[in-house]
């Protein structure tokens, strides 16, 4: 094979770098999601209804606080990396895609460091 | 954009169910990043304080945004399932176009099962809902 025929393969859409995005990203976080998920329905199952109260106890446990963080970190990540994939099929247009996987960013930084600030808020003010 | 066919080709395939299975897979993932911010905004009203977390959870016990967490709900059992499914075409199980139909077929049932109950848990009267 010529090498002008690989790079010009390379130099084109996902063959650069899809197996890192599958390998080191997007399904790592799929497997933590998998405990974690359960672990949050099971939460939200044994808090005792949706008060004020049993929110700020459930969160006052600090492994119960690790695994929040995690959990929302795991989920935003996954989230994150969903939704590019999703941009990147279905929103043509190269200026349009930037900008859509952009903001996409903005907003999942946002979600993580807000949910991961209020875990952490309830967490050491609770005593 | 590349000057050549670029997936999803959705238009050159005779419809299959399993197809609709994965169309699912992907609208219940963009379903709960939507339910993720809602998640987040949660976790900020209960670090706000009691007032704020008063104000939105009396704002989710309204009738439609009931039927939405209810659907967050169904939505993250199937993304749930279908990702299991997938985690074990990554290893390259249960690829065979018998046993991915298959597979199809007990996520589905599993699926309304799981959701059933776990609706039955969060949304009945005695169940865990203030």
């Amino acid at each position: 094979m010529s090498g002008a025929n690989v790079t010009r393969g390379l130099r084109r859409g996902s063959a650069r770098n899809g197996v890192h995005h599958w390998l080191a990203l997007h399904r790592v976080s799929a497997f933590a999601l998998v405990p974690l998920s359960v672990w949050f329905v099971c939460s939200l199952l044994s808090m005792g209804g949706f008060g004020y109260a049993a929110v700020v106890a459930w969160l006052s446990s600090p492994w119960q606080a690790v695994l929040a963080c995690l959990f929302v970190a795991a989920s935003a990540w996954h989230s994150k990396l969903g939704v590019q994939v999703i941009i990147e099929d279905y929103v043509h247009g190269h200026g349009l895609k930037l900008f859509a996987i952009t903001a996409s960013q903005f907003v999942h930084v946002l979600v993580a460091a807000g949910g991961l600030f209020a875990v952490l808020k309830i967490a050491f003010g609770a005593h | 954009m590349p000057a050549r066919p670029l997936s999803p080709h959705l238009s050159v395939y005779r419809f299959a169910y399993t197809m609709s299975l994965s169309i699912l897979h992907r609208a219940t993932g963009i379903a709960l990043s939507a339910g993720l911010l809602m998640l987040a905004c949660w976790l900020m009203a209960a670090a706000a304080g009691p007032e704020a977390y008063a104000r939105v959870t009396a704002a989710l016990a309204h009738g439609p945004f009931q039927v939405v967490l209810a659907a967050w709900l169904v939505a993250f059992v199937y993304h749930f399932g279908a990702g299991i499914r997938h985690i074990f075409w990554d290893f390259g199980y249960g690829f065979e176009k018998p046993q991915a139909r298959a597979s199809g077929r007990w996520l589905v049932i599993a699926v309304v099962l799981v959701s059933v109950g776990l609706l039955y848990l969060f949304f009945c009267p005695t169940g865990v809902r203030p």
